[in-house]
């Protein structure tokens, strides 16, 4: 009786948490006479891919598909990526590997920034964007989106780097390496793993952000995905198929990422917390 | 679990005469280096120029160029807000929100957190792969997904309240014809399906935080209590939150620094920064400052106050992480 109740709850639970992801997905695949019926029907009875040909091919602007808006994303979400695990891994190596003297303040300052409220950001980085000539361009939002996602990667790495034994590389520096062999040959690879999950916490962050690139840029064939999605179908008209269409290509790829690396998140945010 | 205060070198290494030799080591601040210029021009030096702005009279994008002279105003910014009525209703919007998702998301995190720990282990999978999805889905897909569920014609919710029966329909709420209602026409709407939304996102973080946590008690505590023949509520009271307690106090202060400046959602949900009666500080910031005519100085004296108030939550949230630190 009891596990009866548990089990419901469950259930319960399982259909609040999935039921917006599974809503978006069954919509994107529905004929559009479908999605507008007045009593909805939970699976697609006809199923059909016709939203996604549509917002893959069809011009939104003139000369501009959804795919170029998709690119964007890519080549921003890439590019941060790229900087952000190059730099957070020198970081995190000198935290990981040397003590010296403002170990502790940078760890606890690395603490500190992650709580600045990037929204109250907007102004003065719009104001330095507009300095450095960078406004209206991509290069714009690497920049930014590599300042945000920095301290969380470096704290993030640091766990993975302390992690590889150090005797490894005391025993390459014995057989005569030199310090940029020992951190090329043995503690990169050890350490690719970790990169690989804090990678993908950049991407996530740089493939989700609006408000940053809904200011800096201007024309709209450099739109990213999400500021054409609000910008394209968030006003008024709601052509509901290939909104849920895009919106399910957008989604999809963080799903997958996030499920890989979710363990993380949990260790990373309540660090230490939780001891084991 | 890495710490602040564990010595990731080994005591072998402390001993290493090559480097005792070497009293400073230029190496680890050489690769700092890149790593603290970001962070110092791209965070730091912002959050002190937001501060600067907010003393400025600045209506022009050309001023933000350098074309133009800055006009020094003080604390003008700053009087117009907070001798502005309208500031009172922002500042009332923005912590009720935060206040009643902060309670929601702790409430139905902490009840799935625990579900978790009591059901079966392929239930258990299923359940938190379920509230996974949730968690993954991005905060811009998930508010359009609920906008379109909360769509006036078609939606599923409109749908749902035409399918009560009209006598009931009309002596609950006085109509019984739900197309064409508008959902988020009225602030307190509005703030409900806002908060739908926001805990949605965020209550499995805590759900999955609060199953680590309980992972790590040992089980014979609880099963001793109920053995004894404790109720789940004095169970939970009496062992779980005490043993817990730092870890719901972490996840309390997240959870209010990251309601306090919910953004994208509300942006999607309002369709833009039109939506004035429902202003929270972060888009009333953002509005202020950029839709037209923009006044940056006023939107960063507004930024400003948000960052105040949110360094005092951080204060508390900093305290506990090296409380932690210090004690495992």
């Amino acid at each position: 009786m009891k596990k009866v109740a548990l089990n419901g709850a469950g259930l319960l639970v399982a259909l609040f948490a999935a039921f917006p992801v599974y809503w978006m997905i069954a919509t994107s695949l529905k004929p559009s006479r479908e999605i507008f019926s007045a009593t909805p029907r939970p699976v697609p009875t006809h199923p059909t891919l016709e939203h996604y040909r549509e917002i893959l091919t069809g011009n939104l602007i003139p000369g501009v598909t959804f795919a170029d808006f998709f690119l964007n994303s890519a080549v921003v979400a890439v590019s941060t990526v790229a900087l952000s695990g190059l730099v957070a891994l020198l970081a995190a190596t000198a935290v990981a590997r040397f003590r010296f003297r403002l170990r502790t303040s940078f760890l606890i300052m690395l603490l500190v920034v992650q709580m600045i409220p990037l929204e109250a950001l907007v102004i003065p980085l719009f104001l330095m964007i507009q300095r450095l000539g960078l406004y209206n361009t991509l290069p714009s939002l690497i920049l930014t989106y590599l300042g945000f996602s920095l301290p969380f990667a470096v704290w993030m790495l640091r766990g993975f780097v302390a992690a590889v034994p150090k005797e490894l590389e005391e025993a390459a520096a014995i057989d005569g390496a030199s310090r940029a062999q020992t951190f090329r040959r043995i503690l990169f690879p050890l350490v690719a793993p970790g990169l690989v999950a804090t990678s993908i916490f950049s991407f996530i962050t740089a493939w989700n952000e609006l408000i940053f690139a809904l200011t800096f840029i201007n024309d709209q064939g450099r739109y990213t995905l999400p500021v054409a999605m609000t910008f394209f179908f968030g006003r008024d008209d709601t052509a509901w198929g290939p909104v849920m269409a895009a919106s399910t290509l957008f989604t999809l790829p963080v799903i997958i990422f996030f499920l890989l690396v979710q363990r993380r998140m949990v260790s990373g945010l309540v660090a230490g917390a939780v001891k084991g | 679990m890495t710490t602040l205060t564990d010595a990731p070198e080994t005591s072998a290494a402390r001993e290493n005469p090559a480097r005792r030799s070497r009293p400073v080591d230029r190496l680890p601040y050489l690769l700092l280096l890149p790593c603290l210029v970001i962070i110092g021009v791209l965070l730091l030096w912002p959050l002190g120029q937001v501060v600067t702005m907010s003393f400025y009279r600045l209506n022009n994008v050309r001023q933000l160029r350098g074309d133009r002279e800055w006009p020094w105003i003080g604390l003008e910014n700053y009087t117009q807000i907070l001798g502005d009525p309208f500031f009172l209703t922002v500042l009332r919007n923005t912590v009720l929100f935060a206040v009643a998702n902060v309670a929601l998301t702790m409430i139905l995190g902490t009840l799935v957190g625990l579900l978790l720990n009591r059901l079966g282990r392929k239930m258990a999978t299923f359940v938190a792969s379920c509230v996974m999805l949730a968690w993954a889905t991005p905060a811009l897909t998930g508010t359009i997904v609920w906008k379109w569920i909360f769509d006036d014609t078609s939606g599923l919710v409109t749908w749902l309240f035409n399918a009560l029966p009209d006598g009931l329909s009309q002596a609950l709420f006085g109509r019984s014809d739900w197309t064409g209602y508008g959902w988020f026409n009225s602030p307190l709407l509005f703030f409900s399906i806002l908060t739908l939304v926001v805990v949605w996102h965020s209550f499995p973080f805590i759900a999955v935080s609060v199953l680590a946590g309980l992972k790590s008690v040992p089980s014979e505590l609880h099963e001793a209590a109920r053995v004894d023949g404790a109720s789940a509520w004095r169970v939970f009271w009496r062992i779980t939150f005490p043993l817990l307690r730092p870890v719901f106090g972490i996840l309390i202060v997240l959870s209010t620094i990251w309601d306090f400046k919910v953004f994208t959602q509300q942006f999607v949900l309002a369709g833009g920064t039109q939506d004035r009666p429902t202003f929270m500080l972060s888009i009333y910031s953002y509005a202020e400052a950029f839709s037209p005519p923009p006044k940056y100085g006023l939107g960063a004296a507004i930024a400003v106050i948000l960052t105040a108030i949110l360094l005092v939550v951080t204060g508390f949230y900093v305290r506990m992480v090296l409380r932690q630190e210090d004690e495992s």
